[in-house]
């Protein structure tokens, strides 16, 4: 048992802290004000080998543990929750999928653009399908050496950025869990196009998009996995991305308890700053508590990923867990900020936006509830 | 060819905190990091290697802690990286360290180029670069705000009370530099993974540099620091309030009142 951070893992906290400090923080408000998605970010992100995290150096990525890339997918949150967002999917979601059912061939093609330039998306969701993929809509027809794709997804991350995208759909068999089939789908291919933006509450600052496949032609060649894999690929992935989104919480959670610990320090009230008073401390107190065992499922749970054990049920707890201390943690910060932390001026409020967000996504804390009692309960 | 680059691994400055009893930096309880200068003087070296495909060594005295230190800046692209660690070196001044350095240095001939942060934002003396030319009797630019090698001489500018100079020196030399020098790079992820996975920090002792230990530490620092304080806060201003006349004769109350205070 050893709670100490590897040298590598320390020095990756530090520089994708500073950097994020430096380069994303100060950008944060206004990209989610205008609701932009910060492409000059993203951009740095992917020259400092961060969007290719788990890509390893033969296909032009990083190489980093599980752990490493999960710590600076938090320290960007830190920074910027709809940064952080963008990254976890293309890290944690699409990449970790390709890495894990992609064909050799598959892996030389897409790794080494998925380190470089070209953000990944991950789509599941349709209108009828969230996390229960048996109404899924979306088809898959072989014509020759091609699928063609018909159907509409919807709440797709990075929708409108990406260059690739993993597409599921239905292709028929026999028994239900095998009549689904991962597809990558390339940017540009005809008949996939980017529907409506969806305005949101928080992480405004990641793109959410619809994606309409009108006969959307797929060479044979781009299938993930195997015809009939999609459920259990889908699943899989999803274990992955939800340490992703872990990590994520995190970060907002650690940027709310930075920010209540440097306000209650100078805010006078009653002749003291207000971080003598026991009403707060224990709001603080709790917060770093929570914090903390937050980040230890969630480093147990990127530690078994990066194990190649199962780690279904951990990456729900830490989801789930860490989700909930993120809002628990901002919903605290806005209130020892008071009126202040209620106007736009001040992070917290921002914080207490996109907190909310890591409740509902990447499977509802009701959803990670299950999961983990379906785990316990086989 | 190779440039050394002298690297200092200094306390976090805005989280240092000097505890009032024993008026130390409270080292234990600060993170750490590559002293910012010679964060540039590293990205000058890096830039040099990219241009001319030298070697890049970075250098640094300190306790066993430091090698996190050179880990970062072997992770910026140095090439190798050498700690000087010895327990008998603790509380030496900026005289011994640029002794100890220069002795070093001198152990990784031959190298045309040392590069040196001007000061470090803890001890603050700016003496180090300076006095580490001095020792290895080799030309020195100071307060470099540029610097270009070509052939056997490095030209760098400095800004000099008002005045812009540029000085040109014979390779060999010690070229100190300012903050304004560049941006300095962020270490990739890649290059961190390389650095901690595939590159080795030396760690060599006095007894390796031939220095005995009684040359150096407090024994043969030739400067003492006495005490490190916390300057007092000064007082808030005062604020008076009225109409012309009433602030008239305020101003002229406190003044009255200062002067005979002394």
């Amino acid at each position: 048992m050893d709670f100490e951070l590897a040298e590598e893992q320390k020095i990756v906290r530090r520089t994708v802290r500073e950097f994020a400090e430096r380069e994303i923080a100060p950008k944060a408000k206004e990209y989610d004000e205008r609701e932009e998605f910060p492409w000059e970010i993203v951009e740095k992100l992917f020259e400092q080998g961060i969007m290719g995290a788990l890509i390893p150096p033969e296909y032009g990525g990083s190489g980093m543990d599980s752990v490493s890339q999960t710590i600076a997918i938090e320290e960007v949150a830190r920074a910027c929750a709809g940064t952080a967002m963008t990254l976890a999917i293309h890290s944690s979601l699409c990449t970790y999928a390709i890495l894990k059912y992609g064909s050799d061939e598959q892996k030389e093609k897409f790794l080494p653009k998925l380190a470089k330039d070209t953000v990944g998306a991950f789509s599941l969701t349709e209108p009828e399908a969230g996390s229960d993929p048996s109404g899924m809509r979306t088809t898959a027809t072989l014509d020759g050496d091609e699928y063609v794709l018909n159907g509409t997804k919807i709440f797709v991350t990075n929708g409108g950025v990406a260059g690739l995208v993993i597409v599921f759909a239905r292709t028929p068999a026999e028994e239900a869990k095998r009549s689904i089939t991962a597809f990558l789908v390339e940017k540009g291919t005809p008949g996939l196009k980017v529907g409506k933006k969806e305005s949101k509450l928080g992480i405004r600052s990641s793109n959410t998009t619809e994606l309409i496949l009108e006969d959307c032609r797929v060479p044979k060649e781009n299938v993930l996995g195997g015809v009939g894999e999609g459920y259990r690929i889908a699943l899989a992935s999803l274990d992955s991305g939800r340490v992703g989104i872990a990590a994520q919480s995190l970060g907002i959670a650690q940027a709310a308890l930075d920010a209540s610990i440097r306000y209650s320090k100078e805010r006078v009230q009653f002749g003291s700053p207000i971080a003598r008073f026991q009403a707060i401390q224990w709001m603080i107190a709790d917060m770093a508590t929570e914090i903390e065992a937050a980040r230890l499922l969630t480093y147990k749970a990127a530690y078994l990923r990066g194990k190649g054990e199962r780690f279904t049920k951990e990456a729900a707890m830490a989801k789930l867990y860490a989700s909930e201390v993120a809002m628990r943690a901002a919903r605290n910060a806005v209130q020892i900020h008071g009126g202040y932390g209620f106007t736009r001026e001040y992070e917290v409020e921002r914080l207490f936006r996109d907190a909310k967000g890591t409740e509902i996504y990447e499977g509802t804390s009701e959803i990670q509830r299950m999961v983990i009692a379906g785990q316990l309960l086989r | 060819m190779h440039v050394i680059v002298c690297v200092k691994q200094v306390p976090s400055v805005e989280k240092v905190r000097v505890d009032p009893e024993t008026g130390r930096i409270a080292r234990e309880e600060a993170p750490t990091m590559i002293n910012p200068e010679d964060r540039n003087a590293l990205e000058e070296a890096l830039r040099v290697k990219e241009k001319l495909g030298w070697k890049v060594t970075a250098l640094s005295m300190g306790p066993p802690q430091a090698e996190e230190a050179l880990r970062e800046a072997l992770a910026m692209g140095a090439d190798h990286a050498v700690l000087v660690s010895d327990p008998a070196l603790a509380g030496s001044d900026a005289f011994v360290t640029s002794r100890v350095l220069a002795e070093a240095a001198r152990r990784l001939q031959p190298f045309k180029l040392i590069l040196c942060g001007s000061r470090s934002v803890d001890g603050e003396t700016g003496m180090v670069g300076i006095q580490l030319a001095e020792e290895l009797g080799l030309p020195q630019v100071t307060w470099a705000v540029n610097l270009t090698v070509e052939g056997d001489t490095v030209t760098a500018g400095r800004w000099v009370d008002g005045w812009y100079e540029v000085v040109e020196a014979r390779l060999p030399a010690v070229v100190t530099v300012v903050g304004e020098i560049n941006k300095p790079r962020y270490p990739t992820m890649r290059g961190i993974m390389e650095a901690c996975r595939r590159k080795t920090v030396e760690v060599v002792t006095l007894k390796d540099l031939g220095i005995p230990p009684s040359s150096v530490g407090l024994n043969g620092s030739l400067t003492v620091v006495e005490r490190v304080f916390q300057p007092e806060r000064r007082r808030g201003g005062i604020v008076l309030r009225g109409s012309v006349d009433e602030l008239a004769r305020k101003v002229a109350e406190v003044i009255v009142r200062e002067l005979a205070r002394g």
